[in-house]
């Protein structure tokens, strides 16, 4: 075994549209001890996923809002917010138009 | 989409409740190869000034609309908002705000305080402009 810390094991909730990337799981179960190492392995896992959380400058598009339980990054620590074991982080779109 | 006649009337009657301002909500439902609506779930228009001209739904009503939609066994399918005396159609602000493909997105145009055309789109998968879908109504939500 490689000497790395051991990684807080999580889950993700995938909003609908969403789940045709994730093989249709609602729910994905990653590892990471921050929101953004989370993100990371979601992304590894399912590259498909990627240009519809992120901007091709690496940035989360404006819509997106993560949370980690009932919280929202944003008044949290942001992608560095720390996780623990069993955390649940939610995908959440922000919605608008004219 | 697949929905009901009543559910396109509900976002209708919304549209005209609503007018001059924009109306806006949430579709449940569930998700396959087409989104089935099969019930609504209306929220207020969030965005602080424009009201006849844009609108907003925040990540909390987001929240809560998913919470609805899990506790009866749905899904949240899609949004729905009205064009006050605009048409049908998604405007440049409806596309650089979208959110996901996979979506159904509603737009009801309410002409003079009456509801008209009602048409229903999807975001293209590479993002660049919204697809056109068709509404198939079945007269009861025959879901699952």
């Amino acid at each position: 075994m490689a000497t790395t810390t051991e990684q807080p094991s999580v889950t993700i909730r995938i909003p609908t549209p969403l789940r045709s990337y994730t093989n249709n799981q609602s729910i994905v179960e990653v590892d990471g001890a921050t929101v953004q190492a989370a993100l990371t392995d979601l992304i590894d896992t399912y590259p498909a996923l990627k240009p519809h959380l992120y901007h091709d400058t690496g940035d989360l598009r404006s819509f997106v809002n993560i949370y980690v339980g009932d919280e929202d990054i944003r008044y949290l620590d942001g992608p560095q917010t720390a996780l623990e074991e069993d955390a649940e982080v939610s995908i959440v779109p922000s919605i608008a138009g004219g | 989409m697949i929905t009901t006649p009543l559910i396109l009337d509900q976002i209708r009657r919304h549209g005209e409740a609503t007018y001059p301002e924009e109306c806006c909500g949430f579709l449940l439902g569930t998700a396959d190869e087409d989104n089935q609506a099969t019930a609504l779930h209306q929220v207020p228009n969030r965005q602080e000034d424009r009201r006849t001209h844009r609108y907003t739904i925040t990540p909390a009503d987001y929240r809560n609309a998913d919470e609805a939609a899990r506790a009866r066994g749905l899904d949240i399918v899609g949004m729905y908002h009205s064009h006050p005396d605009h048409p049908a159609q998604p405007s440049a602000t409806d596309l650089a705000e979208a959110t996901f493909p996979g979506y159904t997105y509603v737009i009801v145009s309410v002409t003079s305080g009456t509801a008209t055309d009602l048409t229903a789109w999807t975001l293209a998968p590479d993002r660049s402009a919204f697809l056109q879908e068709s509404i198939t109504t079945e007269a009861s939500a025959a879901t699952r």
